[in-house]
C-alpha cells in the first residue's frame, strides 16, 4: 500500500522546556515534561536510524533544544552518521563556549527566533525580560564563529508594523536568511488568535513589504515568506504532503508527520521505544493514513492541485472543523469555509490579552471562535 | 547601512566560484541522486546543474568550465556560455556558490 519516498528531514525536539513563553508557541497544549524526554542513548539510536532511512537534514529543535546538556555530543553524532545538521534555537541560553562546542561538533548553521525589533516589545511577547538583548549578543557570536544565521521572524497583529525594521536587523546581523513567518493558528497561537490574526490589510501592506526588500537584498539576504492561511485561496502544502518529506520526534519519543499532529484524536502515533523509524515510517498506520490522494474527500479528491497542496493541513482542518479528513477550511472550494469568516471579524476588533505559554498551563477547553 | 547592492555577487566569464564552508554537495547512496545541502534548504539538482556544479573547486574561472562543458558535450560555446551563466547566477542568489 505504500508508495512512499525516504523523509528529506527530521524535526528533532528535545525538550519542551523553554525560558520563553511566546503565545503562539508551536508546541502542543500538553507538554512533555522533562522527566519524559528521551536519554542520550536513545537520541543516539534515533539518529543513526534516521540517517540509515534517508534523512539528510537534522533540526535540532524544541522548546529550546540548549536545556538538554547533551547537545553537542548529539550533533556530533549527526555529524558522523551523515546528518546535516541544523539549530533552531530561542538562543537566549546561546554563549560563547556552548556555541564553541557546538560548532566543533559539527554544526552546519543557527536559526535564531526574534519576537520584535524593539527590546521592550520583543520582551512582553517573549514573556521573558532581557530576551531581546541576549538573541542579539548570541547573533553576533553565531557570525563570529562563522557560522550562516537565519533570523526567524514571528509576525502577527502586534509587530507587523515593524516589518521594514526586522529586513534591517537581519542584514545587520549579518543573516544570510529571513524567514518571515506569519503566526500559523494551532494550539496555543489558536488560543490567542484574537490577540494575534492580522487584519487584511496588515497582511497586504507586509506583503509589499516583503516583495520590495527580495528584489533589493537579492543576493545578499533570502527572504522566506509564510503567508496565514485565514487570508489564502488555497491552503499551504503543509509539510509538503502527510508522510511525504518530514517527520517529528516529540521529547518523549512519539514518531509524527509533524509537530502538532499530537493534537489529533484517534491516532495511535507509534514511539521510537516500540519500533525503528524505517518500519514506523513505511508502515504505521499513523503515517499511512492521510498519505497520498486515497484518502482524500471532495472537493480535493478530483481537484487538480491535490498533489501540489495535498489537501492542506490535516490539523487545521481538525481544530475548524472537528474533523482531520475534511478539506483544510483554508481552501476557497472548502465546505467549511465559512469557519474562517469570524475569525477575520475579530482581527478588526482591539485585541485580547495573551495567555501565555507554560508547562501544565493549558487552559482546559478551548474554542477557536471566542 | 550600507549599499546591500555591493554585496550580491554578479556571476561573469572571470568570476571563480567556491562551496562556502556550509554548503555541501554530495552524492546520496539512499536515492542515487546528488543533493545540495544548505541551511535549511535542500537542493536536488538535475543533470545539467550536477555537471556544472562538479566542475566548481574554487580555482577554476567560470570560462573553463565553459570551456570544459563546451568540449564535452560538442556544443557552441556561447550556448553553454549563457546556459552555465544562468544556472550559477541563480544558485549564487540562493546562497549555495560564493565567489
Amino acid at each position: 500500500m505504500s508508495q512512499a519516498q525516504p523523509p528529506l528531514a527530521l524535526l528533532a525536539e528535545m525538550s519542551h522546556r523553554c525560558p520563553l513563553r511566546c503565545p503562539y508557541c508551536s508546541n502542543p497544549l500538553e507538554l512533555d515534561r522533562g522527566s519524559r524526554e528521551l536519554d542520550t542513548a536513545t537520541w543516539r539510536r534515533v539518529l543513526s536510524e534516521a540517517a540509515a532511512l534517508g534523512v539528510l537534514q537534522v533540526h535540532f529543535s524544541g522548546g529550546e533544544p540548549l536545556v538538554r546538556r547533551d547537545l553537542a555530543e548529539l550533533v556530533r553524532h549527526a555529524s558522523e552518521v551523515g546528518l546535516y545538521s541544523n539549530l533552531i534555537t530561542s538562543a537566549v541560553l546561546l554563549d560563547r563556549a556552548r556555541l564553541g562546542e557546538l560548532a566543533a561538533a559539527g554544526l552546519e548553521h543557527v536559526q535564531i527566533s526574534f519576537q520584535d525589533t524593539e527590546a521592550a516589545s520583543a520582551d512582553r511577547i517573549a514573556g521573558m525580560a532581557e530576551a531581546h538583548e541576549k538573541k542579539l549578543a548570541a547573533a553576533a557570536l553565531v557570525r563570529e564563529a562563522g557560522l550562516p544565521l537565519t533570523v526567524n521572524a514571528v509576525m502577527h497583529r502586534q509587530n507587523l508594523e515593524h516589518l521594514p525594521e526586522m529586513i534591517e536587523m537581519a542584514v545587520r546581523l549579518g543573516a544570510g536568511r529571513l524567514e518571515v513567518a506569519h503566526v500559523q493558528y494551532y494550539g496555543w497561537a489558536l488560543i490567542n488568535r484574537r490577540a494575534l490574526l492580522p487584519t487584511k490589510g496588515q497582511l497586504d501592506r507586509a506583503t509589499s513589504v516583503v516583495e520590495e526588500a527580495r528584489a533589493r537584498l537579492k543576493g545578499v539576504l533570502t527572504i522566506d515568506y509564510v503567508v496565514p492561511d485565514y487570508y489564502a485561496r488555497r491552503p499551504k502544502s503543509c509539510m509538503g504532503g502527510w508522510g511525504r518529506q518530514f517527520l517529528n520526534i516529540s521529547p518523549a519519543g512519539k514518531v509524527l508527520p509533524c509537530h502538532a499532529a499530537e493534537s489529533l484524536p484517534g491516532f495511535d502515533f507509534p514511539s521510537v521505544h516500540e519500533a525503528n523509524l524505517a518500519e514506523i515510517w513505511y508502515r504505521s498506520e499513523a503515517f499511512n493514513r492521510f498519505r497520498g490522494t486515497a484518502w482524500m474527500p471532495e472537493p480535493c479528491a478530483s481537484c487538480e492541485r491535490r498533489e501540489i497542496d495535498w489537501g492542506g493541513c490535516r490539523c487545521q482542518a481538525f481544530a475548524l472543523t472537528g474533523d482531520a479528513a475534511r478539506t483544510d477550511p483554508a481552501c476557497a472550494l472548502s465546505p467549511d469555509r465559512d469557519v474562517l469568516t469570524a475569525a477575520r471579524d475579530d482581527a478588526e476588533a482591539p485585541p485580547s490579552d495573551f495567555v501565555y505559554r507554560q508547562i501544565g498551563g493549558a487552559p482546559t477547553k478551548t474554542t477557536a471562535t471566542s | 547601512m550600507s549599499d546591500p547592492a555591493i554585496g550580491r555577487v554578479i556571476v561573469a566569464g572571470s568570476t571563480t566560484l567556491r562551496f562556502p564552508q556550509h554548503v555541501k554537495f554530495r552524492h546520496d547512496a539512499t536515492r542515487g541522486q546528488w543533493v545540495v545541502l544548505a541551511p535549511e534548504r535542500l537542493l536536488l539538482p538535475d543533470e545539467t546543474a550536477v555537471e556544472i556544479l562538479k566542475l566548481i573547486d574554487g580555482s577554476r574561472p567560470v570560462d573553463d568550465m565553459v570551456a570544459t562543458l563546451a568540449a564535452r558535450f560538442d556544443a557552441p560555446r556561447d550556448v553553454i556560455s549563457a546556459d552555465v551563466i544562468a544556472v550559477l547566477q541563480d544558485l549564487v542568489d540562493k546562497g549555495v556558490l560564493a565567489a
